[in-house]
């Protein structure tokens, strides 16, 4: 057996991850050519490097299948009920900032607050007969941060990408999103609510709390854990 | 006999009651449309339900309750005035508690009546508070009746006051909008700059999205009459926050109110409907000098009720949900009707938790 870290597959967010781990003495790397999804592990034994998509990650920190993984926030809680009980935070990693917020657009002048947008919604579905559409990919944490929030009236429609888009194309009237320096909403004639944010996040590595692990393997990764000073 | 062939006894047994207190059986499908589901409840729906979906029929739910189900199928056929038992699984998503049970059976007691709504209210709740009698249970009740009437007694625009009855079942928001509404909170800093502007839309973004200039200009409007209003007086939030604060025993909490209504008249016939509903639960033989009321009961966990509310619970056992819960909904019936409506209330039990106390017969 061995420990294994779940990194994401390619992109920034796995360069930033290999520099990451590089500073604290462990090397990770691709193997092979660019196409080819398989690592390697330098500088302690017993570890091995498992290249993935960023958001199969909370799946397979859950299932145990990895024991350590990165990938954002977001991802985390999004997907994972109970978060905290499924995988430790062991530290944030100090990049992949990205704020998910929501935004409606700028034209909407009466509009800068969650007070304002309830209202509105609540208008609108009077109007239009259906209520206010939200599209997003993070159903669970718009809902639940909706639902605190005391806005009603509303509905998410699913958009997994180009979702700054959708208002223009008429599919949503507003939406929840990540972004980092806000450029992508102003570009669309968009803008944040003033108390919008969602939730703040970046690449964390997790540790999964449910994975099976025998006793060689335990040491390693609390080697591991005390090398990457994070414990 | 197994837990499961137990509690399905025991539901059976229960139904059995209410058919003998003159209910007709219904059986409703457990596949619903999603539609009606999210137009009732708003997205929260989803958090709590099941939802799946075909090619053929879109989104469809897993029964989250009986109550739809039954209101429509009356609406469209019944008879009145009409009673109604059911029995069966109910789902609920779970997504934070995983000691709370994903599906259960429920077996429920509707009852649709024009005439006498209060004497509907305590039969409704005698019928299940006979059926508990041997648990030991405690029973708590409310009446969202009386805070919609303190709300629309209120001194102050139709409009505060809509949104206020909107918000009856978010307690959080709803107190943000009396903090704001009396001047609690100050204006914020946004809004205030915009109802400074003359001509706010003028120098605006290009308009994008279906919300139009016209619905925009409504809201500005709106907000420049409700900045030009006076305050919500520091004694109507005085009266509302003793309406809220009211929990004591219904006799005692019936004084109360109606030592309230001389301030806040507009509360008097729901103070007046919550004293017949007390003498004919006497009259049913239940001691109202020991049965709790408490106003804001039932306002995070009941979003369709408006009247009468009630639930019983093992008061040992904390971490149960009620055993049994239940209230009127007329204006459910109402936006499920299509231009009909009837005044409705009923309850349910589950058997499940009548069981696991020890209470099965």
């Amino acid at each position: 057996m061995s420990i294994k870290i779940g990194v994401p597959s390619k992109g920034r967010l796995m360069e930033k991850t290999f520099d990451w781990f590089a500073k604290r003495g462990i090397t990770l790397g691709r193997t092979g050519s660019d196409r080819e999804y398989s690592g390697f592990v330098e500088g302690i034994d017993g570890v091995e490097l498992v290249l993935l998509s960023a958001g199969e990650i909370p799946r397979e920190l859950r299932a145990g299948r990895i024991h350590l993984g990165v990938t954002g926030t977001d991802l985390v809680r999004e997907k994972l009920g109970q978060w905290d009980q499924v995988v430790e935070e062991l530290e944030p990693l100090g990049f992949g900032q990205a704020d998910l917020t929501l935004a409606v657009p700028q034209a909407w002048v009466d509009v800068n607050t969650l007070d304002d947008l309830d209202a509105a919604a609540a208008a609108f579905r009077s109007v239009h007969g259906f209520r206010l559409r939200i599209a997003t990919k993070y159903h669970r944490l718009c809902r639940e941060f909706l639902r605190e929030n005391g806005v009603a009236d509303y509905q998410l429609v699913d958009s997994q990408g180009a979702t700054e888009g959708t208002v223009k194309n008429e599919t949503a009237e507003a939406i929840a999103d990540i972004t980092s320096t806000g450029d992508t909403l102003r570009a669309n004639h968009l803008k944040t609510l003033d108390d919008g944010l969602i939730l703040r996040s970046q690449a964390t590595l997790y540790r999964a709390r449910r994975a099976d692990i025998c006793d060689p393997d335990r040491k390693t990764l609390g080697e591991l854990i005390e090398r990457l000073g994070v414990g | 006999m197994t837990n499961l062939a137990a509690i399905k006894a025991e539901a059976t047994r229960l139904r059995g009651v209410f058919e003998a207190a003159g209910a007709t059986p219904v059986d409703p499908p457990i596949l619903q449309p999603a539609d009606t589901l999210l137009d009732l409840y708003g997205e929260d729906i989803r958090a709590r339900a099941y939802v799946t979906s075909d090619a053929l029929r879109g989104e469809q739910m897993l029964r989250p309750d009986f109550t739809v189900p039954v209101v429509q199928m009356h609406m469209e056929h019944g008879a009145e005035p009409a009673c109604y038992t059911y029995s069966g699984e109910v789902f609920r998503r779970q997504e934070d508690d995983p000691d709370r049970a994903s599906e259960y059976h429920q077996v429920g007691f509707e009852l649709f009546d024009r005439e006498a709504p209060e004497a509907a209210d305590a039969r409704v709740f005698s019928e299940i508070y006979n059926i508990l009698k041997p648990l030991k249970l405690r029973a708590s009740t409310g009446d969202i009746g009386i805070l919609t009437a303190a709300v629309s007694g209120l001194q102050t625009t139709e409009r505060r006051k809509a949104a206020l009855m909107r918000h009856i079942w978010r307690p959080r928001r709803f107190r943000a909008l009396v903090d704001r509404f009396s001047g609690r909170t100050s204006v914020p800093e946004s809004r205030a700059s915009l109802l400074a502007m003359d001509n706010p839309m003028e120098q605006a973004a290009p308009l994008i999205g279906l919300r139009s200039h016209a619905e925009i200009e409504a809201r500005i409007a709106a907000l420049r009459e409700d900045a030009a209003a006076p305050n919500l007086s520091e004694n109507d939030v005085a009266l509302l926050d003793a309406i809220l604060s009211v929990r004591e025993t219904s006799v005692n909490a019936l004084e109360h109110l109606r030592d309230i209504a001389v301030d806040l008249p507009s509360i008097s016939p729901a103070v007046a409907r919550l004293a017949k509903r007390l003498d004919a639960l006497n009259a049913a033989g239940i001691d109202v000098t020991a049965l709790d009321f408490e106003a804001s009961y039932g306002r995070t966990q009941m979003e369709y009720y408006d009247g009468f509310v009630f639930g019983f619970y093992a008061a040992n056992r904390p971490e149960l949900p009620p055993v049994a819960s239940g209230g009127r909904y007329d204006a459910l019936t109402r936006q499920l009707g299509q231009g009909r409506e009837i005044p409705a209330v009923g309850g349910v039990i589950r058997p499940g938790l009548v069981v696991e106390l020890g209470g099965a017969a």
